[in-house]
């Protein structure tokens, strides 16, 4: 099993990650991976810290991997990448989203939002950093923050050989095809 | 053939159509609710409704089944006790058409209130079991489920977890069957549970489970994976395919699908073929327990525990003290629970509540169940589905006992609660005289599952207009002669609306009326809010509302233009007139 590789996608509960999950999916089960998907739903959703992961090879048997058991990590904020942190292998990739979303616990006082974030992802693991959200704004929308966080991801995995514009045409609605394909493709510079 | 991409959910509301299932009767509750609403796409072979609760839906399904088809029912595992009288004796009657109740668990409780596990459940009613561990078999023992239910003469509880529930993976698809349906005849010494046969239907239950549990130890439910003679490993569900990836090359495998009955004459044949047997399962240790008293020795909850959910990673910590590497990168995380969503109409109702310290507060599960988070830490107590008036009953009754007479106590849940079980309790109130306000929170649709229809809403599963059920005309007809009707966004009206059922002459209740904000038919008005920060004086006031949108930087309150929608609470409490919609 040791070709399966494991991607762990988090944000919070409406940033998109399912979604996002879902274009990676759909080309990578096209390009003929077996793929298991496995997300969360309720109440976990309603702004609280979400993760979806998504894990392809050969032959796929767990839906769901442990601490360590990641080879990618896509954060759509900051805070969520430290929080996740310990799920990435040593050698694992991470791709973070230079985005800041307070918790309720923060709004409420009761905490402070913590300094440092980035630099302690970048001590410990290779690390692209995406100003996803001004990037998004850019080529739109801040809508599709979660589409320009895709481009990112393929660029860092190098998952070539898969028509990812076609995939993403194809997964998302109609009318934002075009918005979220110029998030794709700004996404992926991004990291290049 | 084509393969499809689909959650466990999906892949059993095709198992249904393929069963040729032609009834199909739930409650949402999540990990279950993406069953049902895949079902209206086979409208013209199948009917789907959402009951009022789970107790109406099994027997909604359950009567179909008398009456000949095959019928389905599905709700999360704390639905099962709302089910569960149906369902034991349904187990004595048997089945006419088959009858298969899909019970979700929700191990780590990702959106739940206990831990339950609902194999005890097919053990206690004495009725099958399967539990699927990817989407294929979602489907396939789905169909089987109907095989077996109709050769057995049972109901068939097939038992899913949230990582079964929720984990998409390839599936085949084939077409679906029509099994024939009878002329319906009645059938009293069957169907009709009087005493008399009820004592002559149990023997038929345990001679049908002697019966299914020899069937299971040759049907291809249950497989033997041999590797090896050193290690075997006894596993179902989502636990086997942990294990898959956990134990060495040369481990053998019974990877049990039928696990009521257990097939111990098959389990007894796997054990003495391997010299240490492990049961690997999550929860309890349900397999184990049975394992242990059929004489055979195995290991398992001593080293893998009884609670939340496993993973790999775990699972190979646990078994082997083997961890794999990982990094501690030195910076905490912190929490971050969830939260009522900006505009969110439950904001108003509990800001209201949070400012009366005399206040007791009996919640309820839904959305509104965050009113306990802090800031508004507004609610007192949670227990489950329709407690919230009853409990405010048992609370206001204790206080009047024991003479604490400050106390002003409300029950309080939302519209579908209402309709699911919240019901009786205003009958309560209103029969044994309750020193009770109740609140329902109405936001016109089921929220926290996901946005589904309820008799309230005006709509069915199906998409048809349904006669909406009226919640003032309900509580009026128990006796409640002054139904307060308030928008919880104008905090004035809120605290007023309050303020008139205290002092109510005639039993009051108040109904809290605003859609939720993410109902996708309904045209909401979306502006934004802006600070003036030149009047802020960072008094963190409207912090107290909780809004996710709103922060202080700097001394100053600052709205994230991304998610404020402009619902103006926070305007509403800021001392200084600061906050305003931007024109």
């Amino acid at each position: 099993m040791s070709q399966v590789k494991s991607a762990l996608l988090v944000g919070v509960g409406g940033q998109g990650a399912i979604l996002t999950a879902k274009v990676l999916v759909n080309g990578l089960m096209e390009a003929g991976y077996d793929v298991k998907m496995s997300e969360v739903h309720g109440m976990s959703q309603r702004g609280g810290s979400v993760s979806t992961q998504v894990r392809w090879g050969e032959k796929v048997a767990s839906p769901l991997i442990g601490k360590g058991g990641a080879d990618i990590i896509v954060a759509f904020e900051k805070m969520e990448a430290v929080r996740y942190a310990d799920y990435l292998k040593p050698d694992g990739v991470a791709v973070i989203n230079d985005y800041e979303i307070m918790s309720a616990t923060i709004a409420a006082g009761l905490a402070q939002y913590p300094a440092g974030t980035l630099e302690a992802m970048q001590a410990h693991f290779e690390c692209h950093i995406v100003k996803a959200e001004a990037i998004a704004r850019e080529v739109g929308s801040p809508k599709c923050m979660n589409i320009v966080l895709f481009g990112s991801l393929v660029g860092a995995l190098g998952l070539e050989g898969i028509d990812w514009e076609s995939v993403i045409a194809r997964t998302v609605p109609p009318k934002f095809r075009e918005l979220n394909l110029k998030a794709y493709r700004a996404g992926r510079a991004a990291v290049s | 053939m084509d393969k499809f991409l689909l959650s466990g959910n999906e892949a059993i509301a095709r198992g249904a159509y393929e069963a040729g299932v032609k009834v199909a009767s739930a409650y949402p509750g999540t990990p279950s609710t993406e069953i049902f609403e895949n079902l209206p796409q086979y409208r013209d072979d199948l009917y789907s409704e959402w009951a009022p609760n789970e107790k109406v839906a099994t027997e909604v399904a359950y009567g179909a089944c008398l009456a000949g088809v095959r019928s389905l029912t599905a709700m999360k595992h704390v639905g099962v006790n709302v089910a569960a009288d149906p369902l034991f004796t349904a187990a004595y009657n048997g089945v006419g058409g088959g009858f298969v109740m899909v019970s979700a668990d929700d191990p780590s409780m990702h959106s739940s209130q206990n831990e339950q596990d609902n194999r005890h459940y097919a053990r206690a009613a004495k009725i099958a079991m399967l539990e699927p561990s990817d989407s294929q078999e979602c489907l396939d023992f789905t169909k089987a489920a109907y095989e077996i239910s109709e050769q057995f003469d049972m109901p068939v509880m097939l038992r899913i977890t949230t990582r079964v529930a929720h984990s998409k993976s390839l599936v085949h698809f084939s077409e679906r069957q029509e099994p024939p349906v009878p002329e319906y005849r009645r059938n009293v010494r069957k169907n009709v549970c009087t005493p008399a046969n009820a004592y002559l239907n149990h023997p038929k239950v345990e001679e049908n489970l002697k019966k299914l549990e020899q069937w299971g130890c040759s049907s291809s439910l249950n497989r033997i994976e041999m590797a090896g003679t050193k290690v075997g490993v006894i596993s179902a569900s989502i636990a086997y395919e942990y294990a898959k990836e956990v134990f060495p090359k040369d481990t053998s495998f019974l990877k049990l699908g039928l696990t009521n009955p257990l097939p111990m004459d098959l389990i007894r044949d796997f054990a003495a073929k391997v010299e240490t047997l492990y049961v690997i399962e999550e929860l309890d240790p349900f397999m184990e327990e049975q394992i242990k008293a059929a004489g055979i020795a195995c290991k398992g909850k001593e080293l893998t525990g009884l609670l939340y959910e496993m993973n790999p990673q775990l699972l190979k910590e646990r078994l082997f003290g083997v961890k794999d590497p990982s990094v501690d990168v030195g910076v905490a995380a912190v929490s971050r629970p969830p939260v009522l969503c900006p505009g969110c109409p439950h904001r108003g109702f509990f800001y209201t509540m949070s400012r009366h310290k005399d206040f007791v507060v009996a919640g309820d599960i839904g959305c509104y169940t965050l009113g306990a988070a802090p800031p508004l830490n507004a609610i007192d107590s949670v227990i489950c589905m329709g407690g919230g008036f009853t409990v405010a009953m048992g609370m206001a009754k204790a206080f009047e006992m024991s003479g604490q007479t400050d106390k002003k106590v409300f029950g309080v849940l939302g519209d579908s609660t209402f309709f699911h079980s919240g019901m009786t309790g205003a009958a309560e109130i209103a029969y044994n005289q309750g020193n009770v306000i109740p609140v329902v929170l109405d936001n016109h649709i089921t929220g926290m599952t996901g946005h589904q229809d309820n008799p309230g809403s005006g709509y069915t599963l199906q998409g048809e207009i349904a006669d909406a059920l009226k919640i003032e005309d309900i509580l009026r007809a128990y006796g409640f002669k002054n139904v307060i009707i308030v928008d919880p966004q104008d905090l004035k009206a809120m605290e007023a609306a309050v303020q008139e059922a205290l002092a109510s002459p005639v039993r009051a209740a108040i109904i809290v009326r605003r859609p939720c904000l993410l109902i996708k038919r309904v045209k909401h008005e979306l502006s934004l809010c802006k600070v003036d920060a030149a009047k802020c004086i960072g008094c963190k006031k409207c912090l107290g509302v909780g809004c996710p949108a709103i922060m202080v930087r700097d001394k100053k309150a600052v709205i994230d233009a991304n998610q404020c929608v402009g619902c103006t609470v926070c305007a509403q409490v800021c001392p200084m007139g600061a906050i305003g919609k931007e024109a």
